[in-house]
């Protein structure tokens, strides 16, 4: 019991993730899946599904992602967007679109999805293939065409690392033949696989600004109109995000084992017992548990960011990027130039500057890991 | 700023992949898009729930002055669709 907090009451979590299952045809190494996601305890069935949309959508929940892992490996996502477009949700999957056959897009339609984004990665291992693995734009190219038959806008997210950051040009004209209309470029954010693999995704500061430059040129290009996102790696800069605009304050994601997470990351917190779908409500979760009310407010803050001026704006930044870098996760996040972890970031930047050999011998020198469940399994015998 | 190029006799929708509706949990219209929502003001949410693509908006400000008896909301209801199409919230079809 926490008769004291002095946490202040959140509104409602407009916002709801739902990751329906671990199980992913592919092995992205910048995943931010958990790395134990094998450890984790079976998927919730089709009714735990049903009762949480109930549930949040009756304390306000409207904005509803379902990924994962591939939604698409779940058989009863269409049940689950019916439900959810009769409870009024507008519904985006989050889809690397492997499984997305005709019958399934027509099926989502008819139940209700809204909106679909399109995440392009490479289901090979052969990272430097990136770009010609024909086999991934035949797929992707095929799962695009559904999209715009089915009149969905066509919106494409391309993970950015060290191996494909140069190739920007390239990711901006397939988008374009492809007929995206929106493409976000989306720098790697460092939790899970991708912390794994930090060393080697990193890219240097020349590279990012270089891909900004590409990015902007092709902005200014004549021809069909698309609108380009470019996502500032976080490492770059020197105030931290405003992460989830505070935890617990709008944002509410399901694990697929029904464990309630105030952000996608955050299971990797310690010292915080997250409750579970399976024996706690929604309401009960949201308002009532220790967890998601400990990074409310700012009573948990350490200096420098206590006393900060900032603070409002950001929050202190990211949690799960705190506990990742300095092991406490009530320490600013170091991506501020004020946090005395700082140099941890400038360090790793630094690194990621240096000439460095390419990128297939430095897989050799130290491996990539795939997110795998044997990998998995590995890493947490 | 208001738009020269709409004229009174435009049609406004909703625009594709955004989606209109009323939040009790907020008391107020809001419209859905991709990853994002924006909750809409009284007046706003009058002027969007009336933007069909069947209306004219002529149609809407007499239906809105009907409705609020009051008079002369031509160029607010015409300076908030401009707006609103600038921001692709709206779409004005052929």
């Amino acid at each position: 019991m926490n008769a004291l907090a002095t946490h202040p009451k959140p509104g409602p979590p407009l916002w709801l993730l739902l990751e329906l299952t671990y199980r992913c045809p592919l092995h992205c190494v910048f995943c931010y899946n958990p790395t134990d996601f094998e450890r984790t305890g079976p998927e919730l069935d089709t009714q735990d599904w049903i009762r949480v949309l109930r549930e949040a959508r009756a304390l306000g929940a409207v904005q509803l992602g379902l990924s994962g892992g591939e939604p698409l490996a779940r058989d009863d996502l269409e049940e689950i967007v019916a439900e959810a477009h009769r409870l009024g949700f507008y519904i985006n999957l989050i889809t690397s679109g492997v499984g997305l056959s005709e019958t399934r897009i027509r099926a989502l339609k008819e139940a209700g999805l809204d909106h679909i984004q399109l995440s392009f990665q490479d289901s090979s291992k052969r990272m430097n293939d990136f770009l010609s693995s024909t086999r991934t734009f035949e797929l992707k190219s095929k799962v695009a065409a559904l999209i715009k038959k089915y009149d969905y806008p066509m919106v494409l997210n391309v993970v950015l690392h060290r191996m494909n950051i140069d190739h920007v040009q390239e990711i901006l004209e397939m988008a374009d033949r492809m007929g995206a209309e929106y493409v976000e470029l989306a720098n790697t954010q460092y939790y899970g696989w991708a912390w794994h693999n930090r060393e080697q995704l990193l890219p240097s500061r020349e590279q990012v600004e270089r891909a900004e430059e590409t990015t902007r040129r092709f902005r200014e290009r004549e021809g069909r109109p698309m609108q380009i996102y470019f996502v500032v790696p976080d490492y770059f800069e020197r105030r931290p995000k405003p992460c989830m605009k505070g935890l617990g304050s709008l944002f509410l994601t399901i694990a697929p084992d029904g464990l309630a997470l105030p952000c996608h990351a955050a299971r990797m917190l310690p010292g915080l017992e997250f409750p579970n779908v399976r024996s706690s409500s929604i309401e009960a979760i949201w308002f009532d548990s220790e967890s998601f009310n400990h990074f409310r407010g700012d009573a948990w803050m350490k200096e420098p960011c206590r006393s900060c001026p900032e603070k409002a704006r950001d929050f202190g930044g990211c949690r799960c990027q705190a506990y990742l870098l300095t092991g406490d996760a009530a320490n600013a996040d170091p991506v501020c130039d004020l946090s005395p972890h700082h140099h941890l970031i400038t360090e790793a930047v630094e690194r990621a500057n240096r000439p460095q050999p390419e990128a297939k011998e430095r897989v050799e020198e130290k491996p990539l890991v795939f997110r795998t469940p044997d990998n998995s399994r590995a890493l947490f015998p | 700023m208001s738009d020269p190029s709409i004229s009174a006799t435009a049609r406004p929708a909703i625009e594709r992949g955004f989606r209109l509706q009323w939040e009790a949990a907020q008391n107020a219209h809001v419209l859905l898009y991709p990853e994002g929502m924006i909750k809409l003001n009284a007046s706003a949410g009058e002027i969007m729930k009336r933007c069909t693509g069947e209306a004219s908006i002529a149609d809407i400000t007499a239906d809105l002055e009907r409705s609020f008896e009051t008079t002369g909301l031509g160029n607010d209801v015409m300076a908030f669709v401009a707006m609103a199409v600038a921001k692709k919230w709206l779409r004005i079809p052929a």
